[in-house]
C-alpha cells in the first residue's frame, strides 16, 4: 500500500473527527479551534492531491484570517450557547434532509468520475496538471484559467467582495460630534513657530 | 519502499541538524539582542555566565526548565498548555522551506513563499489561545490586540511578497534568490529597485513578530506582560523561543526576498569562494541587528497609531506599488516568462 493512502486516511479521519467535534463541542471556543483543525486537515488533503497552491491559500485565507476573526468574535460575544442548543432537535429533520441531498449529489458525481466519465468543459490547463504533466506548476495552471476562461466570474467575485466590504464599513461608520481626532499630517506640519509661544510674564501679574 | 525509507531517514537527519543549529543560533541571537540593547543604553548587559556572558541563554534555559510550571485553577488546561507548543512548533516549521544555500533546503517546494506566509499567519493562534485559556483580563486584552495587529500587518506583507514574486516570476524561494543573481552583485538584489517595499516589509515584519516598537500585546507598562502573564517555567520559555525563532525567520525571509539570500554581495572571485551559508547567516545577523537597534531606539507606538500605520499608510503604499511594479514590468517587457 502506498504511503499517501495511509496519510489520506489519517487526514480524512482527523478531518471527520474534528468536523464532528465542531458541532458537538460544548464550549464555542473549542468548537472554533476544532474548525481550524478541520481546515488544516483539508489543506493537507489538497497537498496529497498535489494542489499545493490551493492548500496554502486555504491555510492563509481561512485559517490565517477568517478563523481568527471567528475566534475573535466567539471570544468577545457573550452568547449563551446552551440556550441556542435547546432547539437543536427541532432543526434535525431539515438538517438531515440537506445532508442526505448533499451526500447523494456527491456520490453521483464521484461515481460518474470513477466510472470514467469526463466533466465537460474542464479547462485545459487543469487537465494538463491532472494528467501529470509536470512542467507546469499548478499556480500557473490556475492563473491560466482564472485570468482567461473565468476572468468575468473572477472579476464578479471580486466586485461582490468589494461591495460586501464597503457595506460593512458603511453600516458601522458613524461620525460622532465632539470627538477629538488626531491628524498626523497636521501634527507633522507644526513648526517651532506655530507650536511654541514665548511670552514675557510681568512680575507678580501672571499671564 | 526502501528508497522511500531512506529518503525519510535522510529528511529526518537534515531536519534535526537544521533544528539544532537553528536553536543554538537563536540562543546567541537572544544574547545579542540583550547585548545590543544594553550597549545602546550604556550598560554591559549579561556578562557573568561564561566569557562575555556568552552562555547566558543556556543558563536561562536551565533555569526555566527546572522551575515549577504553574497552571491557574481557572485556566482551560488543555488549551493553556497547547498554546506555547503551537507557537513554538509553527515558528520552527517555517524553516522547512528556507534555503540556506543553493539546493540546501529541507523541502524545496514550489509554493515556498506561500508556505512561510501561511505558517507565519498561523502564529497568531498561539497568542489567542494563550490569552483566552489563561482566563484572566490582561492576557485576554493582549490576545485581542494581537489578533487585530497581526491580521492587519499580514495584509501589507502579502502585497510586498506579491511585488517580489512578480519580479522573480516564481513562488519558489530558491528561484527568488536565483532571480537576484545578476552581474551587479548587491545592487542587483531587490532591496534597491523595490526600496519602498523593503522598508514596508521590514516594518511589517517588526509588527508581525510583535517586536518593539509594536510589542503592544506585551506592553509591560499597561498589560503587565500581555498574554504571557499567567505563564511560567517551560511553557513561558517556549513562547519566548517561538518568538525569537519567528524573528530569525523574518530576518531570513527579508534576506531571501530583498538581500539576495545566499548570494555574495560582490560577484567576483575571493567573495564567491566563500560558501553561501556564510553570506546567508551574515545577512540574517545584519537584519537582526537592525531589529535590535529599532528595539533599543524607538519608543512604543500607541495602539491607534499602529492601526493607522498598517491600514492607512502601508496598505495604500503597497497596493500602489503592486500596480506600479506590474505596469513597469509589463510595459518595459521585464516580466519574467518562465513561471
Amino acid at each position: 500500500m502506498d504511503v499517501s493512502f495511509a496519510f489520506f486516511y489519517l487526514f480524512a479521519a482527523v478531518l471527520l473527527g474534528s468536523g464532528f467535534m465542531v458541532v458537538a463541542a460544548r464550549n464555542p471556543v473549542h468548537a472554533v479551534l476544532f474548525l481550524i483543525l478541520a481546515f488544516v486537515n483539508a489543506a493537507a488533503l489538497f497537498l496529497l492531491l498535489s494542489a499545493e497552491f490551493l492548500a496554502m491559500i486555504l491555510v492563509v485565507v481561512y485559517v490565517g484570517a477568517v478563523a481568527v476573526l471567528f475566534l475573535f468574535v466567539v471570544m468577545m460575544l457573550d452568547v449563551d450557547f446552551a440556550e441556542l442548543k435547546q432547539g437543536f432537535l427541532q432543526y434535525l429533520p431539515i438538517g438531515a434532509l440537506i445532508g442526505v441531498l448533499f451526500l447523494i449529489e456527491l456520490i453521483a458525481v464521484a461515481s460518474f468520475i470513477v466510472s470514467g466519465g469526463k466533466i465537460a468543459g474542464a479547462p485545459l490547463a487543469i487537465n494538463a496538471v491532472a494528467q501529470g504533466e509536470r512542467n507546469i506548476t499548478n499556480v500557473k495552471a490556475i492563473g491560466d484559467v482564472l485570468y482567461t476562461t473565468y476572468v468575468y466570474y473572477f472579476e464578479a467575485a471580486g466586485l461582490i467582495l468589494l461591495v460586501a466590504m464597503l457595506g460593512a464599513i458603511v453600516l458601522t461608520l458613524h461620525r460622532r460630534e465632539g470627538v477629538r481626532r488626531q491628524s498626523a499630517a497636521e501634527q507633522n506640519a507644526r513648526t517651532k513657530l506655530t507650536a511654541v509661544e514665548l511670552r514675557k510674564v510681568p512680575f507678580r501679574q501672571g499671564v | 519502499m526502501s528508497d522511500m525509507l531512506l529518503a525519510f531517514i535522510l529528511t529526518a537527519i537534515k531536519s534535526v541538524v537544521l533544528l539544532v543549529v537553528l536553536l543554538i543560533c537563536v540562543a546567541f541571537i537572544l544574547l545579542a539582542d540583550r547585548k545590543i540593547w544594553a550597549a545602546v543604553q550604556l550598560r554591559r548587559g549579561p556578562n557573568v555566565v561564561g566569557p562575555f556572558g556568552l552562555l547566558q541563554s543556556f543558563a536561562d534555559l536551565l533555569k526555566f526548565v527546572f522551575k515549577e510550571p504553574i497552571i491557574p485553577s481557572g485556566a482551560s488546561k488543555g488549551i493553556f498548555l497547547l498554546a506555547p507548543l503551537v507557537t513554538c512548533i509553527l515558528a520552527l516549521a517555517a524553516w522547512a522551506v528556507i534555503p540556506v544555500q543553493a539546493g540546501w533546503a529541507i523541502a524545496n517546494i514550489n509554493v515556498g513563499i506561500l508556505y512561510i506566509f501561511a505558517i507565519s499567519s498561523l502564529g497568531v493562534y498561539g497568542v489567542i489561545m494563550a490569552g483566552w485559556a489563561s482566563n484572566s483580563k490582561y492576557p485576554f486584552l493582549a490576545a485581542l490586540r494581537c489578533a487585530a495587529q497581526m491580521v492587519s500587518y499580514e495584509v501589507s506583507i502579502g502585497f510586498v511578497i506579491i511585488t517580489v514574486l512578480m519580479c522573480a516570476g516564481s513562488l519558489n524561494l530558491t528561484a527568488i534568490v536565483e532571480a537576484q543573481d545578476t552581474k551587479f552583485g548587491l545592487f542587483g538584489w531587490y532591496w534597491l529597485p523595490l526600496f519602498p517595499m523593503f522598508v514596508v516589509f521590514f516594518v511589517s515584519a517588526l509588527a508581525e513578530t510583535n517586536r518593539p516598537p509594536f510589542d503592544l500585546m506585551e506592553a509591560e507598562s499597561e498589560l503587565v506582560a500581555g498574554f504571557m502573564v499567567e505563564y511560567s517555567s517551560t511553557p513561558y520559555m517556549m513562547f519566548m523561543l517561538g518568538e525569537y525563532v519567528a524573528v530569525v525567520t523574518m530576518c531570513a525571509l527579508t534576506s531571501i526576498l530583498f538581500l539576495g539570500g545566499w548570494l555574495s554581495p560582490l560577484p567576483f572571485a575571493p567573495f564567491t569562494w566563500l560558501p553561501g551559508v556564510f553570506w546567508f547567516v551574515l545577512k540574517i545577523c545584519l537584519v537582526f541587528f537592525m531589529f535590535a537597534m529599532v528595539k533599543a531606539m524607538v519608543p512604543r507606538y500607541r495602539y491607534d497609531q499602529l492601526m493607522r500605520l498598517g491600514w492607512k499608510v502601508f496598505l495604500p503604499i503597497s497596493l500602489f506599488m503592486v500596480v506600479a511594479v506590474a505596469a513597469v514590468l509589463q510595459f518595459f517587457g521585464l516580466a519574467p516568462m518562465g513561471v
